[in-house]
């Protein structure tokens, strides 16, 4: 079990490491900031003067090594239009984004696992396709179009406005979850039923447990193992349709911060953001990875 | 173990099933999965209802747990246990018959118990659902272990399954069975999956607790040999029907129905074919070893499978390598096909080493050495026509594409299939014709050695000894020798002219077949060979 831990948070590590540098070159090689920054008829000389006050005048393993060492002391850079440190900046944004994020992905899994489980339960019937039809819908569905739509009804039908910082999480949250909810559904379905007609659950019931507690005591803590995967999986699109849904919705969270520095090529607080979100990920799912010792004994214990 | 009809006692029948027929859905090969089943388990008796795959035995034990799916209606007769009608099918009132009147085990025991928690836990609950308080609870299990012959009853209490042995998970799913002692032990096929010496234990400990408890049983089975073990009543089902019952000991001495003489003639080997001795060995394996590094690089696991195996096989002639799972005889097999590296020791194929063989020498080694494996069904591609199939390997080594072709039609003639079949896929063959079709496309290089890895364990009996016939055809057609990979007594005993008997990666014991059975010398042998279900019943065929 120790071997597990340590070989995931190895690994974790390794991840981390390669995806820093990976941002690095990127930035470097996308082209020239310094001339990006400049007015497009400015001189040479200022060009070179921005090139200088960036560091971006010294080789490039200098400012790899200065880059690193920065990450290591916390300093990530200041955000070229309002001069403030980076990190400060995400963080006035991040707890919108959470609360945000949060609720989506709580709607998306309560919503999803009783959706699949209904679904499951009824296999072949209406309900099951009806469910399944519904799911494949929500999956399909562009969110951008769907919160526009939820906005749309919201003024015109009921007079609310459901856009901004103050307005109710629910709408951007249900716009947001949407798709993931589609995905978990679908997938809580198969994985549902799959264990369901798994051996164990026959010999379940022929000791004479109820059906009720087969299901809820049986089934469902085996179906619940390749969710996990799933959901760890599924953060990457939560974080990749915030950008869009904080955008229709004018909510102020990471992602409008996000489109506004790449709109205006504040390259410091780009690459801060892409690290924020690649080291998002890398701890799902490293979470992911420790939480199937909790609910998984066959890697728990060999 | 047999007895008589005189000695039949009056008392009532606890279980009785009267003229029983249970529908199968539309579009199925036939009407009803069983039609008119009719049998009487007494108080104490082993009922054994014997039958291939697809006989629809197992359906009758689904359906006096009242377990029976939607899709397969009873259409006819009753079930009684103890004179008193069973409910209809899935009704809420079988909950409290099952595990308290009425107990199944099942064939995989692993698979039927809960992945994710412990065993004790699962145990408990079936007591705590048919209302046992929970201060006695764990006693209980405990005492049950102890019923079971399970060592340390505390610490498999606290398991998960996968920490079990096949055999551990048997015993356990026995003890949860007979917890609340039943009446009646309904086990289907509940040692297919076992080795035989943990077969040997489990049938001694369900004949034991039979007695110890006066529990009935109906085992359901395929097998004549544990049918020789464990029964007093047999009855012999085909296409979903009874075709013959009665006294075990009348039915396995005086079978009357043809499909029962073919199935005990199945359960029983024949002599090898006549070989050629005395020329130099094709095959010589001297001093394997094979290590197996598995798992991450903090908790590597590391399997010596192979351990100094040495062997040496004439042109023409069968070894068979026999062992439980786990003995490393698959492994040999991988090293002598030169899909595994083996670590120290040498291969030599006519003469010549082969152990370090690579790139094109050992490409034109492949035309040589062909293998038949275990599961027809995985070794075929489903996307490939057989003629295809059978044709690719010859193709590859050389020969034209339109003689490929048509020897492919003349092999499945020769293999029992017609040329006519050979634009067919493999899904529309059945397990022992696509093991056939494997057969075939062994053969279609003309190779010089075969290895079967247990290419008949995964068949019924009658088609084991149909595809054992065939290996001998056509052994004595192209000459080829031939490793036999087995766990099965009976099948090393039918097929091959010398044996050698392998555990936990050793050679414990080789020589001719006959000999090695006469008079094992190693006392592993002698425990295998005690073991096997039904061999004793072959050695009083061979004797007489």
């Amino acid at each position: 079990m120790t071997g597990y831990i340590l070989s995931r948070v190895l690994r974790a590590i390794i991840t981390l490491l390669i995806t820093v540098s990976l941002v690095f070159i990127f930035i470097r090689f996308s082209g020239d900031p310094a001339a990006a920054l400049a007015p497009p008829d400015a001189p040479q000389e200022v060009i070179d003067q921005y090139a200088r006050a960036m560091g971006l005048d010294q080789p490039l393993w200098q400012q790899y090594t200065s880059y690193i060492g920065g990450l290591f002391r916390g300093e990530f850079g200041y955000s070229i239009h309002t001069g403030r440190p980076v990190e400060a900046l995400f963080f006035d944004r991040l707890p919108y984004t959470l609360h945000l994020g949060l609720t989506a992905l709580s709607i998306a899994l309560v919503l999803g696992i009783a959706l699949g489980a209904i679904a499951a339960i009824n296999r072949g019937r209406l309900l099951d396709r009806a469910v399944m039809g519904f799911s494949v819908f929500a999956f399909a569905m562009p969110n951008f179009l769907f919160g526009l739509c939820l906005i749309l009804i919201g003024a015109l039908v009921f007079q609310v406005f459901l856009a901004g910082a103050g307005a109710n999480v629910l709408f951007p949250a249900l716009t947001l979850g949407l798709a993931a909810m589609g995905s978990f559904a679908r997938f809580a379905r198969s994985s549902l039923l799959e264990t369901i007609n798994a051996p164990f659950m026959r010999a379940a019931e022929a000791r004479g447990i109820p059906f009720a507690r087969r299901l809820i005591l049986h089934a469902a803590p085996n179906a619940a193992i390749p969710l996990v995967t799933l959901v760890g999986l599924s953060l990457g699109a939560l974080i990749a349709g915030s950008v869009v849904t904080e955008q229709v919705f004018a909510w102020p969270g990471v992602g409008q911060l996000l489109v506004r520095s790449v709109a205006t090529r504040d390259i410091a607080t780009v690459q801060f953001l892409v690290l924020a979100v690649a080291f998002t990920m890398i701890m799902a799912n490293l979470i992911v990875d420790l939480l199937y010792l909790v609910i998984d004994p066959r890697i728990r214990v060999k | 173990m047999t007895k008589t009809p005189g000695g039949d006692a009056p008392a009532p029948p606890l279980l009785s099933v009267n003229g029983l027929g249970i529908g199968l859905p539309p579009g199925g090969d036939r009407a009803e999965a069983v039609t008119d089943i009719s049998f009487q388990i007494h108080p104490g008796e082993t009922l054994c209802l014997v039958g291939e795959s697809g006989s629809g035995k197992s359906v009758i034990g689904q359906a006096i747990l009242g377990m029976l799916p939607r899709a397969l209606p009873v259409t006819g007769g009753s079930i009684r246990l103890q004179d008193k009608v069973l409910p209809p099918q899935r009704d809420p009132a079988y909950q409290a018959l099952r595990s308290v009147r009425m107990a199944m085990i099942f064939q995989d025991a692993g698979a039927s118990l809960n992945p994710v928690k412990r065993v004790g836990r699962q145990l408990e609950e079936i007591l705590k659902v048919h209302g046992v308080g929970a201060a006695e609870r764990r006693d209980r299990v405990l005492d049950m272990f102890e019923a079971v012959r399970l060592r340390d009853p505390a610490r498999i209490f606290a398991a998960y399954p996968h920490q079990l042995s096949g055999g551990q998970a048997q015993r356990v799913v026995i003890a949860g069975a007979l917890l609340l002692k039943p009446a009646l032990l309904v086990a289907d096929e509940p040692t297919t999956a076992l080795d035989v010496t943990t077969q040997a234990e489990i049938l001694d400990l369900i004949a034991a607790l039979k007695a110890e408890t006066g529990a009935s049983v109906l085992f359901i089975t395929h097998d004549f040999g544990v049918v020789a073990e464990i029964a007093d009543r047999v009855a012999v089902m085909k296409d979903g029907r009874i075709v013959e019952a009665g006294w075990a000991g009348d039915v396995l001495d005086r079978p009357q129905h043809p499909y029962t003489q073919r199935l005990i003639a199945a359960s029983r080997p024949t002599g090898a074919a006549p070989s050629r001795v005395g020329e130099a060995p094709i095959l010589e394996a001297d001093g394997l070893h094979l290590t197996y590094r598995s798992g991450p690089i903090f908790n590597r696991r590391i399997t010596q499978a192979v351990r100094d195996v040495s062997l040496s096989l004439a042109p023409g002639r069968t070894l068979a390598v026999v062992g439980e799972s786990g003995s490393g005889k698959s492994s040999l097999a991988r090293c002598l096909l030169r899909l595994e590296e083996v670590e120290r020791g040498t291969i030599r194929f006519k003469g010549a080493d082969i152990t370090h063989l690579a790139g094109r020498d050992l490409q034109r080694l492949r035309k040589s050495v062909q293998v038949v494996l275990q599961d027809p069904y995985s070794a075929l591609n489903p996307r490939q026509t057989i003629r295809s199939a059978i044709a690719e390997g010859a193709i590859i080594h050389g020969m034209p594409v339109a003689e490929a072709r048509r020897k492919a039609e003349d092999l499945l003639e020769l293999t029992g299939l017609t040329a006519q079949s050979a634009d067919r896929y493999p899904h529309e063959f059945s397990g022992g014709q696509r093991q056939r079709i494997c057969i075939a496309r062994a053969l279609a290089l003309e190779p010089e050695l075969l290895i079967a890895d247990e290419a008949v364990s995964a068949l019924d009996v009658s088609i084991q000894a149909q595809i054992l016939d065939l290996f001998r055809d056509m052994q004595a057609r192209f000459g080829f020798a031939m490793v036999f990979i087995t766990h099965d007594l009976r099948v090393a005993r039918a097929i091959s002219d010398d044996i050698l008997v392998m555990q936990q990666g050793r050679v414990v014991e080789t020589g001719a077949t006959g000999q090695v059975f006469d008079r094992p010398a190693h006392a592993y042998t002698r425990a295998l060979l005690a073991a096997a279900p039904g061999l004793d019943l072959a050695m009083e065929e061979g004797a007489a």
